[in-house]
């Protein structure tokens, strides 16, 4: 068993601790932890495959952006841990036996289906020498996939628009003022002339009214 | 012994089977739900990277590339909408969700 065995077994009994301490963890700010350390382990396992770029950028982005932003999320919300948690435990042998089902199932198929395969295919990645995996990378994902990516792109676009107008609430005790309706103001939108006929008070009272003035 | 194509697709298939169970133990939790799928995302693209790396083809990594980028806007929408389902009824269980009737 060479030292690399050693580090896929160690980074995969981590990984698989900490993706079932996620799923049966009481407290969500403790599963979100056990999450991140699932995918840093991951990112690890994925170093092993000689697939850097993928492992850094999983690092980067999934624990730097996408699991704080879940952070951010369960540490707002104020959960109430013993309401979701009831019927946890009634689901426990349904839940264990198709897990179990699952695992049996895919790990009989794949590794029958492609133990011819594992003895052969241990050839490195072609012309992984003479080029980085970030540079092969980059040019497959800019020449092959372009459109794709700009797809991905307009993706990413729509998912921060459609979260920020989800989330926007228009507080309705403020008094701010809205800088469109004052630029577009109008001067007869302002002042309103209106045409009213001159009215002449009678005789009488106006001379009541200035013998008032005089008394 | 050294690593075969079998170790690594084994991993994916048992972090699998771990997300499926969870799913079915937090039936309630909203969240725990997005994190499960989240873990399942991980074993899919486990396979795409260990089948990438055998069979010496940078298109499986490439695809991983986009299931991430797919993830990440789903996980913000997913959120965004948790967090305004807490602000209209305080809570995450996912039972009180009728409103649809559906």
């Amino acid at each position: 068993m060479d030292y690399q065995a050693g580090f896929f077994y160690f980074f995969s009994a981590v990984l698989l601790f900490a993706a079932l301490r996620v799923v049966t963890a009481r407290n969500p700010v403790h599963a979100v932890l056990y999450l991140m350390l699932a995918f840093s382990q991951a990112a690890a396992v994925w170093l092993i495959l000689k697939a850097e770029f993928l492992g850094l950028t999983l690092v980067l982005v999934y624990l730097g952006a996408v699991m704080v932003l879940f952070l951010f999320v369960v540490m707002m919300l104020d959960i109430r841990i013993d309401s979701v948690r009831q019927g946890f435990w009634q689901h426990v042998p349904l839940a264990l036996a198709l897990g179990g089902l699952v695992a049996a199932e895919l790990t009989a198929l794949l590794w029958t289906g492609f133990s011819n395969l594992a003895p052969t295919a241990v050839a490195p990645v072609a012309g992984a020498a003479a080029k980085s995996n970030t540079h092969a990378l980059g040019i497959l994902l800019y020449t092959e996939y372009l459109y794709p990516i700009q797809a991905a792109a307009v993706i990413l676009l729509v998912a921060m628009v459609a979260a920020i107008a989800l989330t926007l609430r228009h507080r309705k005790d403020s008094k701010a003022i809205n800088p469109s309706l004052q630029v577009h103001v109008r001067a007869k939108d302002r002042l309103v002339v209106v045409n009213m006929p001159a009215s002449v008070k009678p005789a009488s009272t106006v001379a009541a009214s200035s013998e008032g003035v005089a008394k | 012994m050294s690593l075969t194509l079998g170790h690594f697709l084994g991993l994916g298939a048992i972090l699998f089977a771990i997300s499926v169970t969870g799913i079915f133990l937090n039936r309630k939790n909203l969240i725990v739900l997005l994190m499960a799928i989240e873990l399942m995302l991980l074993a899919v693209n486990m396979n795409f990277v260990a089948f990438s790396h055998y069979l010496g083809d940078m298109h499986g990594q490439v695809f991983v590339f986009f299931i991430l980028t797919v993830a990440a806007a789903e996980s913000a929408i997913g959120l965004a909408i948790l967090v305004l389902l807490f602000r209209n009824k305080s809570s995450i269980n996912v039972d009180e969700m009728n409103q649809l009737k559906g």
